[in-house]
């Protein structure tokens, strides 16, 4: 084991925490004895010193925004300020129980933040309740569901383009949906026949990412909205790329009926090592009565909690939101203002295809545009001539301190590598980086075999995710039984 | 206050590079007549100073947050030990991202199985996942879980689960085309006999709470015998810091159980962000949604984590994934995972014993009083219980509130039946002379 | 190559013929694309299919494909062997990897397969 497991650190008579002493008489266990653990629960004995330098030295082995340029693209992993957190951890905020009646200042975030949202994106009404991206997707298709349903129509199909994210397929599906995918066309764009075809009174809706997941703009979008809407189907927007449109266009402006947002892409809320995130939808006026319940409101100058709303999809998930992160997302916004937001954009799209004319010199890009805030490479290349792939890349800069970008989607590019660096990074790191891609794909061309056998200066090398996937061990239990 | 590390001179240099005349150039793509005209209509920036300034005051206006809380419902107030926000928010774990490659996240992904493991030990479960949104979100997926395990499509609820997880449950279920159908109550508890004339070969699973909404502690027994005659899966939902000393899941033949892990650790934070908590046994594993950690060795031989059974989750299944589910709440995961640490064996038994002795202390003081009565006297209950009261709630909840004390849930909204009926909740955290001057107040009414 | 006496789908299940039993896998060509298998997700014996059903999933480290079957009918068995050795199927994909039995409920749907040859052709 790189690093003890905690439960291998447990020794009898250790103790953690200490609780205060009881300080009330005695009371007589009046539940059956039957109903109680025969054995006790066999947590882990550990003071708080071993505890701390535990959890401490584990921390040390993770790369992190903090410390490594993560150029993820579709991810946005830029800077998260740290007044953010301070905001989130007021006593005001934090220690507010959910069922505290109408606290004006909690329901003042939660208000503010729809409203700034509505301005960002150009819609009429957000819900914050969903907890991330994925969460959004499905709370907008139930949505689009009732839509149709309460206007007497069952409609089953949701078109996909290939080029998109797997959860949009995925909430499809958990909503019955059919999912029919449409292809992209030379320039990374629908296909707009393609689109036509498989346009009839059966499409519930058209899900797409703008710009797209090659980084391109669409630039057919307001085209598209209208071939959507002269079927009746709603245009639903998936948010993730976000951080290219920031006071430059608002796809409410470009036709979409709804849409999800990303806070924790882009407006700055921490990763956490894959959560929590959170995933607010905005919608066109006509879709506002779905919206999960309950609403936040301001009414007479008062903020208040609707629970009356008779059309709404139901509930997501309890209570209003992750409302520690619409803290954050609410305190990024503020501080930035409009300018601020636009600037952000600016710079990530400048970043972005800076780096792109750098790296379109060893690499293939697939498409030539002007990229947003992300673009995406080939290395087809370089596989079929070297038998290097884009994964051992991505483990290469590893070793030479980076992140790697996105490999795995989108679908329609091969051995692709998704490049998103954001508006946070230096000019000193993007070169670093774009040097570091440029080394690597020589190291590629005159030894193979050292990138494909990368990372070599990280704590643990490739892992065997065949053996690990016959035989699970996914507890410690699992793995007792196993030695 | 900008966060973006370029110089205007920077910038131009970039631009030039590009092969561009200005910044503007790059978003010509986008359609002249949607393109937003000016700055969009957002209150001014701040300096950190300022907004500061301006959140101090709001979250200053939620003086809830500083009363005595005898709120339960499903959010619970705990004792935070203090080891949790320093470890929780070092960048290393704070602003790391999903541990897609495990070369570059050995400590998420170590965090993460040890986190499993402990959800484990505490429910008695097989197998536990990295974690899901919330303990609402979790339960519905358990529902569509329990219908793809048994190809069935019919889940029945028991009333007594959560109003809200209830709802949720439904808004899933109705989504994806599948039957929801709700067991009655009978004296606070699941009506057993209801439940097994409903009950037939078309039911997926049964839901229950543990100790269910109103605080009550149901025979699990009894019920896992309807269930499992009908080949039906067992889902029950359980309150962490309840297991101290309470059977685990697992013992009764728990099929899956599902959590809300806020309790453990993590902030009341009006809501969110909480921590959904998955666990089934063995032979489900594959058709559980979500995130797994599992153990692996690298080209070297050395053991170490990776995400593993990938193949079920939406980035390579997409449309046939068992979920569209894509993030956990990791970080909420380790604040839970460290906080049942720190407790140790013996902290988490003395933890429910403070429980356990304060929320019964409460009840029998409360119940003494003229216009006050257990509404379940003869049902067993852990730290929440239900009372109810010859007065009017709204009249009650005025007296407390005016006293400074966040006081009981009102039951009467999610179940009418229980008007003028009280739902308290009594923790660790409420000493001795909070608990009296309760009464003390309540005896005012 | 790929056994004559096989006949085989566009979508790369081979089927034996035994009078009016088939054996049914997948062909050597697919568990290479599929790469190294971790899980077969096959069904239970009792069920019945249609021609062109999805009876199972093959699970490898990246993806997760669906398999289906040549011909309809009622399951007879599965192999138990795939359980905690789904290798077999990257190893032997013609005899030790087999993944299901089944009783014809219509052989006439087997003049529709494609022959080794045709097979051979569709894969190059």
């Amino acid at each position: 084991m790189i690093n003890t497991l905690i439960f291998d650190k447990s020794r009898p008579g250790h103790e953690g925490h200490s609780l205060s002493r009881g300080d009330v008489p005695t009371q007589e266990i009046t539940i059956p004895e039957s109903y109680l653990r025969e054995k006790e629960c066999e947590l882990p004995e550990v003071s708080e010193p071993e505890i701390l330098r535990h959890y401490t030295r584990l921390s040390q082995l993770n790369y992190c925004v903090d410390t490594h340029f993560y150029p993820l693209g579709s991810c946005t992993m830029k800077y998260n300020p740290r007044v953010n957190e301070d905001m989130a951890a007021l006593e005001g905020f934090k220690q507010l129980h959910p069922f505290a009646e109408a606290p004006q200042g909690a329901l003042q975030v939660i208000f503010d933040l729809q409203e700034s949202l509505k301005e960002i994106f150009g819609f009429d009404a957000f819900t914050l309740q969903p907890a991330a991206g994925a969460h959004g997707e499905l709370t907008s298709l139930m949505m689009v569901k009732a839509y149709h349903l309460h206007n007497g129509e069952k409609r089953n199909t949701v078109l996909v383009p290939t080029t998109a994210h797997g959860t949009n397929p995925a909430s499809a599906n958990m909503c019955g949906f059919q999912v029919i995918e449409i292809g992209a066309n030379e320039e990374g764009n629908i296909n707009l026949e393609d689109l036509q075809n498989h346009l009839n009174s059966d499409v519930a809706a058209v899900m797409i990412t703008n710009p797209n997941t090659m980084g391109l703009f669409e630039k057919n979008i307001c085209k598209i909205a209208d071939m959507v809407h002269s079927v009746g189907a709603i245009l639903y927007g998936d948010g993730a790329n976000s951080n290219a449109l920031l006071g430059k266009v608002r796809p409410g402006d470009l036709g979409f009926d709804m849409m999800h947002v990303n806070l924790h892409k882009t407006f700055s809320t921490p990763h956490g090592g894959g959560g929590p995130g959170s995933g607010p939808v905005g919608v066109k006026s006509k879709f506002a009565p779905f919206l999960p319940k309950p609403w936040v409101i301001k009414e007479n100058n008062q903020y208040q909690i609707q629970e009356d709303c008779p059309l709404s999809v139901g509930m997501v998930r309890s209570f209003y939101g992750n409302f520690g992160i619409l803290v954050r997302a609410l305190a990024y916004i503020r501080i930035n203002g409009a300018q601020g937001l636009k600037s952000v954009t600016e710079q990530a799209v400048l970043s972005a295809n800076y780096l792109k004319e750098i790296l379109r010199k060893y690499w293939d890009l697939p498409v030539d545009r002007i990229c947003m805030h992300e673009f995406v490479l080939s290395g087809a290349n370089l596989a079929s001539q070297n038998g290097v792939h884009t994964l051992d890349v991505a483990k290469r800069l590893l070793d030479y301190g980076f992140h790697a970008p996105t490999v795995y989607f989108p679908l329609t590019v091969k051995e692709c590598m998704m490049i998103e660096p954001t508006e946070t990074e230096s000019l000193e790191t993007l070169d670093q980086f774009a040097q570091a891609l440029i080394a690597i794909h020589q190291e590629a061309m005159d030894n193979p075999e050292l990138v494909k056998s990368a990372p070599h200066k990280t704590v643990v090398s490739r892992f065997d995710e065949v053996q690990a996937a016959r035989n699970p061990i996914l507890n410690y239990r699992q793995l007792k039984n196993a030695r | 206050m900008s966060y973006i590390p370029f110089s205007s001179q920077e910038q131009d240099k970039l631009v030039k590079n590009i092969g561009l005349t200005s910044i503007d150039d790059l978003f010509k793509d986008i359609p002249e007549s949607a393109r937003v005209k000016g700055l969009l209509n957002l209150p001014d920036s701040l300096s950190e100073m300022e907004l500061v300034s301006s959140f101090q005051k709001m979250a200053a206006q939620n003086k809830d947050a500083h009363s005595p809380c005898f709120l339960g419902a499903g959010a619970y107030d705990h004792y935070i030990p203090s080891i949790i926000q320093p470890l929780i928010s070092r960048g290393e774990f704070l602003t790391a991202y999903t541990p897609y490659q495990p070369e570059a996240s050995q400590g998420t992904l170590q965090y993460i199985f040890e986190f499993q493991s402990i959800i484990c030990e505490l429910t008695g479960m097989d197998v536990a996942n990295a974690s899901m949104y919330d303990g609402s979100s979790a339960s519905a997926e358990a529902a569509l879980m329990a219908c793809r395990c048994t190809d069935r499509n019919k889940v029945l609820v028991s009333r007594a689960l959560h109003p809200q997880y209830r709802e949720v449950i439904k808004t899933y279920l109705r989504s994806a085309n599948l039957q929801y159908e709700e067991i009655p109550l009978k004296d606070g508890v699941t009506d057993l006999e209801l439940l097994s004339q409903t009950i037939d070969s078309n039911t997926a699973a049964v839901m229950v709470q543990y100790p269910n909404f109103l605080g009550n502690i149901e025979d699990m027994v009894a019920i896992e015998k309807t269930v499992h005659a009908q080949k039906s899966l067992l889902v029950v939902n359980a309150y962490p810091i309840a297991l101290g000393k309470l059977k685990p899941p697992a013992e009764f033949g728990t099929d899956i159980c599902v959590m809300e892990g806020q309790s453990l650790g993590n902030s009341l934070s009006f809501g969110g962000p909480y921590l959904g908590i998955i666990t089934c046994k063995k032979e489900w594993v594959r058709k559980m949604p979500g995130r797994l950690v599992g153990l692996a060795k690298d080209n070297q031989g050395r053991e170490g984590f990776i995400l593993t059974l990938q193949a079920r989750e939406q980035h390579i299944r997409r449309a046939k994934a068992t979920s569209n589910i894509c993030s956990n709440q990791s970080l909420n995961a380790l604040c839970s995972l460290i906080y049942l640490v720190t407790l140790g064996k013996k902290g988490f038994r003395e933890l429910w014993d403070l429980n356990y002795q304060k929320a019964h202390y409460a009840a029998s003081r409360i119940a003494a009083l003229a216009s006050f009565k257990l509404a379940y006297p003869q049902q067993p209950f852990f730290n929440e219980f239900c009372i109810h009261s010859s007065k009017s709630v709204a009249q009650v909840n005025t007296v407390l509130k005016n006293a400074g004390i966040l006081g009981g849930y009102a039951l009467s909204k999610d179940y009418p039946e229980l008007d003028n009926t009280l739902l308290f909740c009594v923790t660790e955290k409420r000493t001795r002379s909070e608990i009296d001057h309760l009464v003390e107040i309540l005896a005012q009414v | 190559m790929n056994p004559n006496e096989l006949k085989y789908t566009k979508s790369h299940e081979w089927i034996k013929v035994d009078g009016d039993t088939g054996i049914i896998g997948i062909s050597d060509f697919a568990q290479h694309e599929l790469s190294d298998i971790v899980f077969a997700d096959l069904p239970e014996a009792g069920k019945t299919i249609v021609a062109g059903d999805q009876f199972g999933v093959l699970e490898s480290v990246k993806t997760a494909s669906d398999i289906f079957s040549p011909v309809s009918g009622t399951i007879l068995e599965s192999n138990a062997a795939l359980k905690d050795h789904p290798e077999l199927i990257n190893q032997d994909p013609y005899t030790q990897g087999w993944m299901i039995k089944i009783k014809l409920s219509n052989p006439s749907e087997l003049d529709t397969l494609l022959s080794a040859q045709d097979y051979q052709s569709l894969i190059s």
